[in-house]
């Protein structure tokens, strides 16, 4: 797991060596000495230099960015088939968010590990992601290949949330999509279908009844009753 | 360019802050925030300001609205030198300037309600008697798109995206002519940033506002601005036109900054050209000599490492601090 702030997430008065040489330990049944030893290792691995004096170093040591490296590194420290990435590159800059998830992307490539992204960045999505899932209201509204997604959405949501973000390549003057209204409270969600409130295209059959994820494609699914009707979706870039 | 028509004029703006040590609090160096600024705005334009954490944007901001001492420099708002004037001057200029920020749930006093929160400029600066102040306060909740009714409720009552539109109601209050808008959408989940960046879009067109536009998210920046201000640990690396900034970009810390925001589409962005800039951000402390940024840059030759690159105009208000170029 790689979670959405190092910060918080790595102990503040354990060296980054002894916190990683700690997991280590317990999963590996490695001894002090050479979980050191790996320790130092993994932390080369994710690209820190002098990564042997730094070990010893403590969290505060560490800008975000590198924190987050930290972060990555315990989290392959056991050779995990899947690492969950939560929002790995929210709180840093633009330009250490590109580092860190070309490091994400070389390191699955590297041992094969799957990754699950969980992102609210589009950008990020389009340029990392094999498989899109969108969600709403804690529930999956439409899954499909990235390509397939970005370019042909079968779901109002998807299509707002596309439309909604202002793009670099794209004439400047470009009327936004505005997605109306508020994301629902989870306690009080609305009848039917969650988005409807906010859709443009709800039907009246979308507050009586709750829409299933259905086959609109090759491994694209969505949950939309009018997901078969084109001409809503034409307009989508 | 008409020098009248500039509504903010800032020339070689310096803000160093000390760094005192030891127990004799002793001056051990300066965290050079700003670092010789200069640029301008212009009536009824909107100026994007982008740039890492810690680049110096938000001071510069706060440096425009005198909320710092400035080291030195000078800030022209409507022609008066605002370093220059007195106290009492200087509260009714600030009448015309006010300020959207960051984070709408730290910036709302949470025992004032939404009404009091709007009315309190205007009775700070005397612009309101009796009963119009009520009439007041709903005219700006309705032209941010609250409800009047909605005055008598308090912060924690609000979202995020509706207390943000409190803060920009706040920041009418007093008819301003510039809002320097400090990352007033990155707070925000990313349908309510639209609907945010929307509103303020309107309310340019309706109010005939000039904003600078702080914000580290170069497509928003780019979106909302005329013009593009690119600063990089104190300094302003290139000026330009928004269009220009995508389709042209000269420096090559624009170069990298752009290539590092993915385009929201898969097909687009696979071709684009990718930058990787490598290191962080150095200290403002101990910024490096010659281009502060020539040890991340990937163009830097020998003259970067010694000297201070000078700014130059490149084509028709394009503006750019590189050797090479």
């Amino acid at each position: 797991m790689i979670f959405q702030e190092p910060t918080t997430s790595l102990n503040p008065v354990l060296s980054v060596r002894l916190q990683l040489s700690e997991t280590l330990e317990l999963h590996r049944g490695m001894d002090r000495e050479t979980g050191f030893e790996e320790a130092a290792k993994l932390i080369k691995l994710v690209g820190i230099p002098d990564a042997e004096r730094r070990a010893e170093d403590y969290p505060y040591q560490f800008s975000g960015g590198m924190q987050q490296r930290i972060m990555m590194a315990m989290a392959l420290s056991c050779n995990p088939d899947l690492i969950i990435a939560d929002e790995p590159t929210t709180s840093v800059d633009v330009t250490v968010q590109a580092q860190l998830l070309e490091l994400i992307d070389s390191l699955r490539s590297q041992f094969g590990t799957a990754v699950i992204l969980i992102t609210h960045n589009l950008g990020i999505v389009a340029r990392y992601v094999d498989r899109v899932n969108v969600m709403y209201a804690g529930r999956l509204v439409e899954s499909g290949p990235t390509d397939v997604i970005y370019n042909e959405p079968r779901h109002p949501y998807t299509m707002g949330l596309i439309g909604s973000v202002p793009r670099l390549d794209l004439p400047r003057k470009r009327q936004l999509y505005v997605i109306d209204g508020l994301p629902p409270h989870l306690a009080h969600l609305p009848t039917g279908c969650a988005f409807h409130p906010r859709c443009r295209y709800a039907i009246s059959r979308c507050s009586e009844e709750t829409p299933e994820l259905e086959p609109v494609g090759d491994n694209h699914t969505s949950a939309c009753f009018r997901r078969e009707e084109q001409e809503i979706f034409a307009r989508a870039t | 360019m008409a020098k009248d028509d500039n509504l903010v004029e800032i020339d070689n703006l310096y803000m160093h802050f000390p760094v005192l040590a030891g127990v004799m609090r002793k001056r051990v160096g300066d965290v050079k925030a700003v670092d010789g600024v200069s640029f301008n705005i212009k009536r009824g334009e909107t100026l994007g300001l982008v740039g890492e954490s810690g680049c110096g944007k938000t001071t510069t901001g706060r440096c425009i609205l005198q909320l710092y001492k400035i080291t030195s420099g000078k800030i022209l708002f409507e022609g008066k030198d605002l370093t220059k004037i007195g106290q009492g001057e200087l509260r009714s200029t600030r009448k015309n300037m006010q300020l959207i920020f960051q984070d709408p749930y730290a910036s709302l006093d949470p025992r004032m309600s939404a009404g009091s929160l709007i009315g309190e400029p205007m009775l700070v600066h005397k612009l309101v008697k009796g009963k119009e102040y009520k009439e007041q306060v709903a005219e700006l909740l309705r032209l941010v798109q609250l409800e009047p009714f909605m005055a008598d409720r308090y912060p924690h009552e609000f979202s995020g995206g509706q207390r943000q539109r409190i803060g920009i109601a706040r920041a009418l209050a007093t008819r301003p002519e510039l809002i320097i808008c400090d990352e007033p959408v990155s707070a925000l989940d990313v349908s309510i940033q639209t609907q945010v960046i929307t509103l303020l879009i309107r309310l340019r067109e309706e109010m005939n506002l000039t904003y600078l536009f702080i914000a580290h998210d170069l497509s928003v920046v780019r979106h909302i601005s005329d013009r593009v201000a690119v600063m990089y640990l104190g300094k302003i690396v290139e000026i330009t036109d928004s269009d220009e900034l995508y389709d042209n970009p000269l420096h090559p810390y624009t170069q990298a900054l752009l290539s590092a925001v993915p385009i929201p589409n898969p097909v687009v962005d696979r071709q684009r050209k990718r930058i990787l800039l490598t290191g962080d951000v150095p200290s403002p402390v101990n910024p490096p000599p010659g281009c502060n940024f020539h040890p991340r840059c990937h163009m830097a030759i020998d003259i970067c490492k010694e000297q201070v690159p000078e700014g130059k105009e490149v084509g028709s208000g394009h503006w750019v601090a590189c050797h090479r170029v």
